[in-house]
């Protein structure tokens, strides 16, 4: 156990460092940009910072930004375990969103306790389920899994306007068709004396959990081995199919749960708003953490605090809301190809394989 | 004549061509792309700055063709990058697609903010409907210069990678590196150039988008026709003239849900939304099961 954690504790450092250098590539390459374009760099990362971690407020309005990515997160770093690219977050978000919205309005004669477990654990398995459905598909029928997951997004979307335009439609809710209003009492709560909601304890409760499951337990083991040879795991005597069936319901259902806690958290009803495009900056999240459970927990953070500040960047510097997507876009493009940027460089710090 | 009981098949022909137009375009793109070994995901990347570009330009130069000449231009230089990067060690190209595809939305809605408001000279069309004088059948028919260019494309390309020199040495990189190496040929280069040329066509598809239909530039005009390519090539079994036939399915089945809107069936109007992926999502399950993708260019890592 020692040697493991001290290996993984070096590896763990080596990679940080690795990405944390494309990370400031990035935002040097972001500030070039911005030169080019004729604003101040130093302006605005000034009220970036002031925006997301300025003021009380702020960092609080910043834990609430990364909330669903914490959990959207996964839906791409435990397949990425198996070696998989998984780009489904999105839909398994609207499909759990759906799911609670549902949970929430039938149990609404019940207690509290009962309806919050009940949403959980809809979101829970339909996420759950809808992933399994890319493991499959994999696994038995041979189907890319990076495609299949990026068609049931568009399919999982569908659904959900089909839902809510139709029949759980309230019809109280005409310019923006939603489900039924679970109903204020039974929202999910609000740590004390803030407005940070129960969902981001949840969600890093989860990470550490995931973390543990991944990295210190024979699950996570068998994973790491059918992640590096399908082969040799099939001669270790492992049973490939139920590994790749739970770490894909794994994935999908805490992703789901991100839809759970937009609806019990923040909306109240499941509508358009769940697609917010989480899914997507989730990839990105999963990507520049690694997949790494325990590192997605302050990648999330530093995305909830571009998107907390996007709107007083907007404001002050007169930029359009698309300045944030070119920020995320560099990083991205920056994380994923840093292997070539930094040989090319001169930079790299270490070898990761 | 009576128009009433043809309406439906009539709106769907005509959604058909109009919506399968972009989808050619980026499924010949890809399929060239992937003829050389490589997935390239970020072609919706190339298609949203296609589409910002192809509306500016055209406004700019006042012309809609050189709008669409600009728009393959930037969408070819997404791709050059996508195809150098990609060809360096320890780069994932899926990856790199979806990180492309970010950069190109952001790119394009920041700087097509100013192009929301303006109206840019928009591609003209005519009618293919000399047998009828009825305005509704007038209207279905009506295809304009890029369908037409996008057929010629899928016929030429398939000629290109059968019998010419270029096409063989594409599907040699797609093939089988080594013995692409052995026989001298850069593959790498080979490579590049093809993700290019698949990404100029992604380009055209944007300029579609907002020069033709919908014919305008906002924010919401690409309903992810560019992340569709990859599906779409899958469906087509790599073959450039299945990539017209694919295109028009998805098109019809796109249309499906507007066209039995618009006459009077509205009750699954969201569930025929998801025709179009549900159709691709059963034609890749039923392919790959069947025979394990050996139309599939053996260095294309897709079905493994």
């Amino acid at each position: 156990m020692v040697t493991i954690w001290n290996n993984q504790m070096q590896s763990g450092l080596m990679a940080f460092l690795n990405s944390l250098a494309a990370l400031l590539f990035s935002f040097l390459l972001f500030a070039l940009f911005l030169v080019l374009i004729g604003a101040n760099p130093m302006e605005v990362f000034g009220y970036m910072i002031e925006g997301s971690v300025g003021s009380s407020f702020s960092i609080q309005n910043t834990i609430m930004m990364a909330t669903p990515l914490l959990f959207v997160s996964f839906c791409t770093a435990l397949p990425a375990k198996l070696g998989m690219v998984v780009i489904g977050g999105e839909g398994a978000l609207v499909i759990g969103g759906l799911a609670a919205a549902i949970a929430g309005v039938a149990l609404s004669s019940t207690g509290y306790v009962v309806t919050i477990i009940g949403m959980f654990l809809a979101a829970f398995i339909a996420g759950g389920l809808w992933i399994s459905i890319v493991g499959y598909l994999k696994h038995f029928k041979g189907a890319n899994e990076t495609i299949v997951s990026l068609l049931l997004n568009y399919i999982a979307i569908a659904l959900m306007n089909h839902f809510v335009e139709g029949s759980l439609r309230d019809p109280e809710s005409l310019n923006k068709p939603s489900t039924y209003h679970i109903g204020t009492d039974k929202m999910l709560g609000v740590l004390p004396g803030m407005d940070i909601h129960y969902g981001t304890v949840i969600g890093i409760v989860i990470a550490l959990v995931m973390y543990f499951l991944f990295h210190f337990t024979t699950f996570g083991f068998s994973v790491r081995i059918i992640g590096g040879n399908k082969k040799a795991a099939k001669l270790a005597g492992l049973t490939i199919e139920k590994v790749i069936l739970v770490t894909f319901f794994l994935a999908g259902g805490i992703s789901g749960l991100a839809g759970m806690v937009e609806v019990a958290a923040i909306h109240g009803r499941a509508n358009a708003s769940l697609v917010a495009g989480y899914g997507y900056t989730g990839i990105l999240v999963s990507f520049l953490a690694k997949h790494n459970p325990l590192a997605i927990i302050p990648v999330t953070f530093l995305f909830g605090a571009l998107t907390a500040s996007n709107g007083l960047i907007q404001r002050r510097c007169e930029l359009p809301d698309a300045t944030m997507i070119v920020l995320q876009g560099i990083i991205f493009v920056t994380i994923i190809g840093w292997d070539a940027i930094s040989s090319m460089l001169k930079l790299r710090l270490v070898k990761t394989a | 004549m009576d128009v009433g009981f043809w309406l439906i098949p009539l709106a769907i022909i005509g959604g058909a061509i109009r919506v399968s137009t972009p989808f050619l375009f980026v499924s010949l793109g890809e399929c060239i792309t992937e003829k050389a070994g490589r997935i390239n995901l970020g072609h919706e990347g190339s298609l949203i700055m296609g589409a910002m570009t192809g509306y500016g330009i055209s406004l700019l130069s006042g012309s809609a063709w050189v709008g669409i000449f600009a728009a393959g231009c930037m969408g070819s230089l997404f791709g050059l990058f996508h195809g150098w990067i990609c060809s360096k060690k320890g780069v994932n190209d899926i990856a790199m697609g979806i990180a492309m595809m970010m950069l190109g939305t952001g790119l394009a809605f920041f700087f097509g903010k100013p192009l929301i408001k303006p109206t840019a000279p928009r591609m003209g069309d005519f009618s293919l409907a000399w047998f009828s004088s009825v305005p509704q059948v007038q209207q279905a028919f009506k295809i304009n210069g890029l369908f037409i260019i996008g057929i010629i494309l899928a016929i030429l390309l398939y000629y290109g990678f059968k019998y010419t020199r270029w096409g063989m040495i594409v599907r040699l990189a797609g093939e089988s590196e080594d013995a692409g190496t052995a026989l001298g040929y850069n593959i790498k280069i080979t490579r590049i150039i093809a993700t290019a040329s698949g990404s100029f066509l992604s380009g055209i598809a944007g300029a579609y988008l907002s020069l033709y239909y919908p014919g305008s530039w906002n924010e919401g005009l690409s309903s992810g026709q560019g992340l569709m390519a990859v599906a779409l090539v899958i469906f087509a079994r790599w073959k450039p003239v299945q990539c017209f036939t694919a295109s028009l399915l998805f098109g019809g089945a796109s249309a499906l849900g507007p066209a039995l809107q618009s006459a009077g069936f509205s009750s699954g109007y969201y569930l025929y939304n998801a025709a179009p992926y549900i159709l691709t999502l059963f034609i890749i399950i039923g392919s790959v099961s069947k025979k394990k993708f050996n139309d599939a260019p053996a260095e294309l890592h897709v079905a493994d």
